[in-house]
């Protein structure tokens, strides 16, 4: 069965629509997105299906996809899970953040999908949250501050069947949630104020 | 230099602000309306006038910038933002938009008016779901107002403004590379000249500028050039919103005037270093800026004076390390980022910020060897200046600037075999093997016309 057909192939339109005509190229990004968004990571059958959608050769998608961290070139777990441990986060304690977050996932150093599929986790470069370090997303949302014991907290909590609350911004209940916002499908639920 | 102004986070107490109503209750785009009754080399000479220079990192005159943009080519021109704020450090652009989002769209608004364009993009790092959600709600609350769209507030001019959202690649705060990556391709820079002004997205005229620098605009429109330059310094003025973190107090964003001394605001704003203990280095902006010392400490945080003091303004992010913190860790932290975020094209900078993030691993774990000081002195030449883009440079920032000052650190982690700060010996964050690597000093090789 295809990615894109029905709502989806819908979706994918609208969003190649927010690019100039015969700049449908531009749209590769969001469409992987909305791909991973679908099958969790992003698979041979997206690379081919979006190089169709936009015109160019399966392999020019694949090098689009394989450049950039988020779009995941991999199996990913349910729930992925970032650990910054740059410089300002190293300086507060990110290297036992990363440490429990392997531990209380099963993950082994190095590795980054747990055996169940539920997890993977991710030593992550800057994540731009600086001033409450260390910091940590899930499904890219924001933990700020993360102790080892709220890491295993966090990670217990997910096994459970629960989303923990973020630090700010909405809850967001899987990495393939956290996709479809990316490809700018899922506007904030409050409705737009009209003045 | 002279007082204290609150401009970009004026109405940070008010949370109704990340809404149009309370945006506009604010005064929010009353400037967009000035704005549309001025020509394009009226809004061009008011930027120019005011000094104000571009917050992303290079500091070039805003104004110039966008007076370097053809409207004769025939072509669109096109305003694109940066908010892939990825600088290690660095997080104010995140949090003006978070709090005052349209702010931003005001400030693309006025920018798009002055160099004709009708389509302007934000790009904005993946990392920051939530605010693109809350960018994306003030683009369709400026729509519902008429600020955006097909003939803006009722005239004649249409501008749209598109989010697009990156995946985590630090290379794509670079302009060119950002636009590589907003036209769909691997975010690898391109070669300049053409500059994107003349030769931008679509290849196209294109100014590119900085979340910060844009949000400066509307308050210039409204208050004048004059006004802008009463606080900060004669050659950068107006306020710079800085983020300080690591080990202080009160680590946050705080925007004071270009000049101010560092340490006011450690000490003033940031409440002094975590724990009363005394501060060993700090970056003055972001992880590609060389490290300061305890000694600079009354240097003013403008572009000139951080520049005579031997680094960079940057994005004016501030890390600061104590006297309990590795510089070798710290050195190999930044460096492996830049190993990381390589984007593979030049040779320089994909091979040697590997290597020498080997090296510093070898050297924290405790089995650096004599000859690793001057392999990493030769490596950080070799880099510097020898790769398309600046991210390279970056690297070389903390080899260099760690070398310089804490020297002894070195040697002690060499001789010791463990870290004269820290006291941590053999196997130091998880560096249990050594690096099976070995160098010979080359010295700098000799490239015809490149800056020594």
């Amino acid at each position: 069965m295809a990615i894109f057909e029905g709502e989806r192939l819908d979706e994918a339109r609208s969003i190649i629509a927010r690019y100039p005509e015969g700049r449908q190229r531009s749209a590769v990004m969001p469409l992987l997105y909305l791909a991973q968004s679908e099958e969790g990571w992003v698979t041979r059958d997206a690379l081919r299906e979006i190089g169709e959608l936009i015109g160019v050769r399966t392999a020019e998608v694949e090098a689009v996809a394989t450049f950039y961290t988020m779009l995941r070139a991999r199996p990913t777990g349910t729930h992925l899970i970032a650990v910054c441990t740059n410089l300002s986060c190293a300086l507060r304690g990110a290297n036992d953040v990363l440490l429990a977050a392997h531990e209380a996932t099963g993950i082994a150093p190095g590795e980054d999908l747990s055996d169940d599929g539920v997890f993977s986790v991710h030593e992550e470069e800057c994540l731009g949250v600086c001033e409450f370090a260390p910091v940590v997303q899930v499904d890219v949302a924001n933990h700020d501050r993360v102790t080892p014991e709220r890491m295993r907290e966090i990670v217990a909590s997910l096994r459970a069947g629960d989303v923990p609350e973020p630090a700010r911004g909405p809850a967001v209940e899987s990495f393939r949630a956290a996709s479809r916002i990316l490809a700018g499908l899922e506007p904030l639920a409050d409705e737009v104020a009209t003045t | 230099m002279s007082g204290t102004r609150r401009v970009l986070t004026a109405h940070w107490d008010d949370p109704g602000v990340i809404r149009l109503a309370g945006y506009e209750s604010a005064g929010g785009y009353r400037a967009l309306r000035t704005a549309l009754g001025m020509t394009s080399d009226e809004l061009i000479q008011i930027v120019k006038d005011s000094g104000l220079r571009g917050r992303g990192g290079a500091g070039f005159p805003t104004g110039m910038k966008w007076s370097f943009v053809p409207r004769d080519t025939g072509k669109p021109t096109y305003v694109t933002v940066n908010f892939d704020e990825s600088e290690p450090g660095t997080c104010n652009n995140r949090e003006l938009v978070e709090r005052e989002p349209h702010a931003l769209l005001e400030g693309t608004a006025i920018a798009a008016m002055a160099i004709g364009c009708h389509l302007a993009f934000i790009y904005i790092r993946g990392e920051y779901l939530w605010q693109g959600q809350i960018l994306q709600r003030a683009i369709d609350e400026a729509y519902a107002a008429g600020y955006l769209g097909r003939g803006v507030l009722g005239g004649d001019y249409d501008l749209d403004i598109v989010l697009h959202r990156g995946a985590g690649a630090y290379i794509c705060g670079e302009e060119t590379a950002l636009l590589s990556s907003l036209e769909g391709f691997r975010g690898q820079p391109r070669l300049r000249p053409p500059f994107p002004a003349v030769e931008g997205l679509y290849d196209s005229p294109t100014v590119i500028n900085n979340v910060e620098t844009l949000m400066n605009v509307p308050h210039i429109v409204n208050n004048g050039a004059d006004w802008f330059k009463e606080v900060g310094t004669e050659k950068a003025p107006g306020t710079k919103m800085f983020t300080i973190s690591g080990k202080v107090e009160r680590p946050g964003n705080y925007e004071l005037p270009m000049g101010t001394p560092m340490r006011v605001l450690l000490e003033e704003y940031a409440g002094g270093v975590l724990g009363g203990r005394a501060i060993k280095a700090w970056t003055p902006g972001g992880s590609s800026t060389p490290f300061l010392t305890d000694e600079h400490l009354d240097v003013g945080l403008d572009f000139e004076a951080i520049m005579e003091a031997g680094s960079l303004l940057g994005t004016g992010a501030i890390m600061v390390l104590d006297e309990t913190d590795c510089m070798v860790e710290a050195a190999r932290r930044l460096v492996e980022f830049y190993a990381h975020e390589s984007c593979g094209k030049c040779t320089p900078c994909r091979e040697g910020t590997w290597w020498a993030s080997r090296v510093l691993g070898r050297i924290e774990g405790g089995y650096g060897r004599e000859d690793d000081l001057p392999v990493m002195a030769d490596m950080g030449r070799n880099i510097l200046f020898r790769a398309f883009c600046a991210l390279a440079d970056g690297a070389v920032s903390p080899i260099q600037s760690t070398l310089t000052h804490f020297m002894d650190e070195y040697e002690a982690h060499i001789r010791e075999g463990r870290c004269p700060a820290t006291g941590r010996g053999p196997g130091a964050a998880g560096q249990t093997e050594p690096a099976d690597v070995t160098f010979a000093t080359t010295g700098p090789f000799e490239i015809q016309g490149a800056p020594s």
